[in-house]
């Protein structure tokens, strides 16, 4: 890809952003269809990312115990599993598994849309297709993934909890306290605000991605995996920034 | 030309470039209120392009179009959005959401642009739908319809709001000729009853001859012929004839003109 079509990409996302935040910010809001999108991406991934999260926790705990097993680190697994998943693996790896699936469904339905004049019909019935598809689908994004990240960050750490009793012998109360004396607010927040980021990511590049696609059913397909990759690259590299950045700040 | 006060539409100088190719090559016309104005043109001519600078849908690269007096070419999306409302288009593959029934289909833009109760919405979305003649479809996916209840449900949709103007981009492509033809029928009749004014941009000279007033004929990225039927019978040119009468070119004499 050409230096060109790069900086023209990335004004037409900065573009979509604007247009889609203004968008978000003014009535009327169509509540029914967010409700309708927060279930569609964060109620139906709740599985998928739990899954991720309780078998990070529990490689997380084994991984650290059984490679470090001379200076007495099993003790300490609760706050390594706590704080590296709260603030790192928590966030990310449920915006790649999360965002794969809902910003490869978004690209794929506005983008058969697309190429079907559905986005035209829309404009030709003077209905903003940012306001109607876009704004919908951000607005649940930013609201679900923080949510879910939250649930598998609990859920991983249980998944600690399960293998340092059933596999280390740990008292379940050691595990525990450990978690919550060394889990600061900060590192709840950081991990939070890390999700919120990587939400916006996801939405933008597949609602961008789905306006974007040209060239039918071929197009369609095209569009998706470039939002699958596209929307990872972006989650992986904002992270390191991310991190630095709350770093500084905390 | 026409005389302005006669015309909806006037159109001029309109371009349109795709890379190197021009599609639409400084084309002037006019649509007269309440007429009916048929493009005819082989495939990729350009009369889509043609159709989708009438309501905006895309922007030209040079050239005017002006629609009750209201310049639309330098218009932004919003300011569009009002005029939108009044001209009302049909797609070609019927463009129905498919997410939603049949019904949902029909009231979006009555639930979008007006105020009205849900029963008056179930009222209109009725009415619509026996003005194409269609009756206990509202609950059915637009996957569940055929090509011509599909083509309908659209025409009934973009009745919704009244529009002044109908642009319908091919209606009978995709269609068996019994079908095709009853649906000409019925957007004959519909621009009868309510005295729209519109555009049908086609391939299909049966079409034309049921439902146009005045044919334009696009060629080579210009109109090579605007005029009623009478006129177009009196043309001496090959070429329109030949497009007419859905005669075959010939080859050489096209390799001859290049």
């Amino acid at each position: 890809m050409k230096f060109r079509d790069i900086a023209e990409r990335t004004g037409e996302l900065g573009v979509l952003t604007s247009r889609s935040f203004a968008a978000l910010l003014s009535p009327p809001y169509e509540i029914s269809q967010w409700v309708r999108q927060m279930e569609q991406i964060g109620v139906r991934s709740l599985g998928v990312a739990a899954i991720t999260t309780v078998f990070t926790g529990m490689v997380l705990a084994l991984q650290t115990a059984l490679s470090l097993p001379s200076i007495g680190v099993k003790y300490y697994i609760g706050s390594v599993v706590s704080k590296s998943l709260v603030r790192e693996l928590g966030p990310v790896l449920t915006a790649l598994i999360v965002g794969g699936r809902i910003g490869s469904g978004m690209t794929a339905e506005i983008g058969t849309m697309k190429v079907t004049e559905q986005i035209d019909a829309l404009r030709s019935m003077a209905a903003d297709p940012v306001k109607k598809l876009v704004v919908p689908k951000l607005a649940a994004t930013l609201v679900m993934l923080p949510a879910l990240t939250i649930i598998g960050d609990f859920l991983g750490i249980l998944g600690g909890l399960v293998i340092a009793t059933y596999t280390l012998n740990l008292p379940p109360g050691l595990y525990l306290n450990d978690v919550f004396s060394s889990l600061t607010f900060g590192d709840v927040c950081s991990g939070i605000a890390k999700s919120f980021f990587f939400a916006y990511f996801i939405a933008l590049v597949g609602c961008y991605n789905g306006l974007n696609t040209q060239g039918g059913a071929d197009g369609v397909g095209r569009a998706t995996t470039n939002t699958v990759v596209l929307a990872a690259i972006l989650v992986l590299v904002s992270d390191f920034f991310l991190t630095k950045l709350f770093y500084i700040l905390t | 030309m026409t005389d302005p006060a006669e015309a909806l539409y006037v159109v001029r100088g309109l371009t349109k470039r795709y890379g190197d190719r021009t599609v639409l090559d400084s084309v002037d016309f006019d649509i007269r209120r309440g007429e009916c104005l048929v493009i005819l043109g082989r495939s990729g001519t350009g009369k889509s392009v043609t159709l989708r600078q009438l309501n905006g849908l895309e922007k030209p690269d040079a050239g005017s179009v002006v629609f009750d007096g209201v310049e639309l070419t330098t218009l932004e999306e919003r300011d569009l959005f009002p005029l939108r409302r009044r001209i009302a288009m049909l797609f070609q593959s019927g463009a129905l959401f498919d997410s939603m029934n049949v019904f949902d289909n029909i009231a979006f833009p009555l639930r979008e642009h007006t105020e009205l109760t849900a029963d008056e919405i179930a009222e209109t979305v009725r009415e619509k739908l026996a003005m194409v003649r269609l009756k206990d479809v509202e609950g059915k996916m637009p996957s569940d319809l055929s090509g011509g209840m599909r083509k309908r449900v659209a025409l009934a949709r973009s009745l919704a709001l009244q529009p002044e103007v109908m642009l319908f981009d091919e209606p009978t492509t995709g269609l068996d000729p019994v079908t095709s033809a009853t649906i000409g029928k019925l957007i004959r009749t519909i621009q009868t009853e309510l005295g729209v004014t519109s555009a049908v941009v086609t391939h299909d000279i049966a079409l034309a001859h049921t439902v146009g007033d005045r044919i334009a004929f696009l060629d080579d990225g210009k109109f090579r012929f605007i005029g009623d039927w009478q006129e177009a019978d009196a043309q001496e040119d090959t070429v329109l004839r030949d497009f007419l009468a859905g005669r075959e070119e010939d080859p050489e004499e096209e390799d001859h003109a290049a």
